[in-house]
């Protein structure tokens, strides 16, 4: 309990300590209506909801394993291709640039951010979907009989929203890692210079030095991935099926929400609906706790 | 002290919580003393005449102001039902169920017809495709995956199709052009009636989904070997050439708003208004056409606005049908109309 000096400090503690509990109220107001308008779905599928792969408005079965899948693989794609490029983008910028560069390159990248995701997804529709194509194309037959690139080449599909995702998930990965690396005291790096080390190990005791918070930026990024509708929505393919391959169209669970919600009439289609919703609140839930656990193990290691 | 903080807190949230009770259509209409604000939402294919129609009308009647939210056939029934707003609309009737759950009697007044048309990109086809219903409803089932199969074949005789194969495009939104499409192929398709259905969203065998019109048409402009379908109005304002579709005389019929306000001239329209026109019969009738309905409640607690609304309505069949063509909708038949004039009168 910390010592309370003036009536001052008092409101300050009260003021700032209700707005915390506001949050948490927040979160837990949000997972309690979620359920409540889900409960339809809920008492039908019960858990079952999280492993069918039905999704028939029409005869009123559903089932999220579809949209689950899709939205963690695309996800995943997003994180592989985004990661390593964020990171060289802060480490160039913060590291390696002229002084010159620094502020124009850094101005850059965050306007990436600043792009609203329909935009990305028209980009999407009107020109990363006919390269996709034409590289799905150049496939050979040898390659298409691997699981990973199967089905016909339509551009659209899970190779597409991967591609997207990154393109929005590297600003925000790249600026959140640049603050990291510059938050490095400077010691470190000279003390590594002074023993005789290069640049590239130098930037290495940095980076293994801010390693929690760079992983936190990666995490952060996989959070934007992770619930990213519009600019998925229109390069994904929205079909709901599991496949592995890039090739395929697929569908995630907030793409689903925003195609379907508003025709959504019937009662029961409305709470599967919600019941999305909420599989995707537990989801990010679930994806930051490990990403938690994983940063405090690392600083551990 | 924390404790209070906290009571109270969760109060306030649960305050926020109820607030979700219906609102009465009175109350949620702004209740400045000489104007009238009419609230409704529904369906967004009528959305640029209704905007017309509510904008036209005003300054007709300046006492009178329609504010108009296109969120969708579905959110427009589940507004109406919890009587957030005065009126609705919607591309598909309402069914049974819904109509029971709602606290009042609804009536469901046609306004305009529109069509849907199939698009396709076929590398080396110019002349305009013929499609029988069923070849449409087994493209669409997945069961023809060429182009050049027999059943395509056999509606374009003189045409060299390609052996390549057919890419699907269809909706990913749910939304009523989806519903009139696949109520015309379940019509005229009974294994496409067992395997698909009709609603606004459906589970499809095959394809890809765009979202919008645009994102269909821009699709399939796309991709080479692609079909999909878009409303009659977005081809035809945006110069995409379509394929004529056989009707239920046997004649291969291109869209056109003649051809579509044929389609329900020719039904039979039932007291309720509550009518599918896809499939009609008559030789020149477009079998993939709809109405699209305005609804309201017979019994309303608010008389004037109820009194406005059948005013506006009544204006809207007459004057209002006149207009209608420059954006690309098929005006009602004059049978429906008179139909409609009289149904009215229940309203209040």
């Amino acid at each position: 309990m910390p010592i309370i000096k003036t009536s001052e400090d008092r409101a300050l503690r009260l003021g700032t300590g209700a707005f915390a509990v506001f949050v948490v109220l927040l979160v837990a107001g949000i997972g309690v209506v979620l359920t409540q308008q889900s409960v339809l779905s809920i008492r039908k599928f019960g858990l079952a909801f999280w492993t069918r792969s039905t999704w028939n408005p029409v005869s009123g079965e559903f089932g999220a394993l579809p949209f689950i899948w899709g939205t963690l693989y695309s996800s995943l794609i997003a994180l592989l291709i985004a990661a390593p490029i964020a990171l060289g983008i802060a480490i160039f910028i913060n590291e390696i640039s002229p002084l010159k560069l620094r502020q124009p390159l850094s101005y850059l990248t965050e306007l990436l951010a600043a792009i609203p995701s329909i935009v990305y997804g028209l980009w999407g529709i009107f020109v990363l979907v006919p390269i996709v194509r034409k590289l799905e194309l150049l496939a050979p037959e040898w390659l298409k009989k691997v699981p990973l690139f199967t089905g016909p080449p339509l551009g659209v599909g899970m190779l597409s929203a991967g591609v997207i995702l990154a393109v929005m998930v590297v600003p925000l990965t790249s600026s959140v890692a640049r603050e990291i690396l510059r938050g490095v005291p400077m010691t470190q790096r000279e003390a590594a210079l002074a023993l005789g080390a290069t640049r590239w190990e130098a930037i290495r005791i940095a980076l293994g030095y801010g390693r929690t918070g760079i992983i936190g930026a990666v995490m952060l990024g996989l959070g934007r991935a992770l619930g990213e509708t519009m600019a998925v929505t229109m390069v994904i393919g929205n079909n709901p099926q599991v496949s592995t391959s890039l090739f395929a169209p697929q569908y995630t669970m907030a793409a689903v929400i925003a195609n379907e919600f508003t025709e959504a009439a019937d009662e029961l289609y409305l709470h599967a609906l919600i019941e999305i919703g909420l599989v995707l609140f537990l989801i990010t839930i679930v994806v930051n706790a490990l990403s938690r656990i994983l940063t405090r193990r690392v600083v551990r290691a | 002290m924390k404790k209070t903080v906290i009571t109270f807190a969760v109060l306030a949230f649960l305050a926020c919580g109820k607030s979700e009770t219906p609102v009465t259509a009175t109350n949620a209409t702004s209740s400045s003393s000489s104007a009238l604000t009419i609230n409704g939402a529904g369906a967004t294919f009528p959305n640029p005449i209704y905007s017309k129609w509510f904008s036209d009308y005003g300054k007709l009647h300046p006492h009178v102001g329609i504010n108009y939210q296109p969120i969708g056939s579905g959110g427009g029934i589940r507004q109406l039902t919890a009587k957030t707003v005065f009126f609705g609309a919607t591309d598909g009737p309402m069914s049974d169920e819904q109509l029971k759950a709602a606290p009042g009697p609804i009536v469901h007044l046609p306004t305009v017809l529109g069509g849907v048309v199939p698009i396709y990109n076929v590398p080396g086809i110019t002349a305009p495709l013929h499609f029988t219903g069923e070849t449409l409803a087994n493209i669409y089932l997945g069961t023809i995956k060429k182009w050049n199969d027999p059943g395509i074949a056999k509606g374009n005789p003189g045409v060299k199709l390609p052996d390549s194969d057919i890419a699907v495009v269809h909706r990913s939104d749910g939304s009523g052009t989806t519903y009139i499409f696949v109520d015309f192929l379940s019509k005229v398709s009974p294994a496409f009636k067992t395997r698909v259905g009709v609603a606004t969203s459906v589970s499809w065998p095959v394809g890809v989904g765009a979202k919008g019109n645009e994102g269909v048409s821009g699709l399939v402009k796309q991709t080479p070997g692609a079909i999909g379908y878009v409303e009659l109005i977005y081809a035809s304002h945006n110069n995409i050439p379509f394929g004529a579709v056989q009707n239920k005389s046997g004649k291969f019929v291109t869209a056109s708003l003649d051809s579509v306000t044929a389609a329900a001239a020719n039904a039979a329209i039932p007291d309720d208004f509550r009518v599918s026109i896809t499939n009609a019969d008559g030789d020149a009738a477009y079998p993939i056409a709809s109405f699209t309905w305005i609804l309201l409640y017979e019994n309303n607690d608010d008389h004037a606005r109820a009194q406005a609304m059948v005013e506006l309505m009544k204006w809207a069949l007459t004057a209002g049908q006149k207009q209608i063509g420059e954006l690309g909708y098929a005006p009602l038949p004059q049978a429906v109309v008179d139909k409609e004039m009289a149904a009215l009168g229940r309203i209040h």
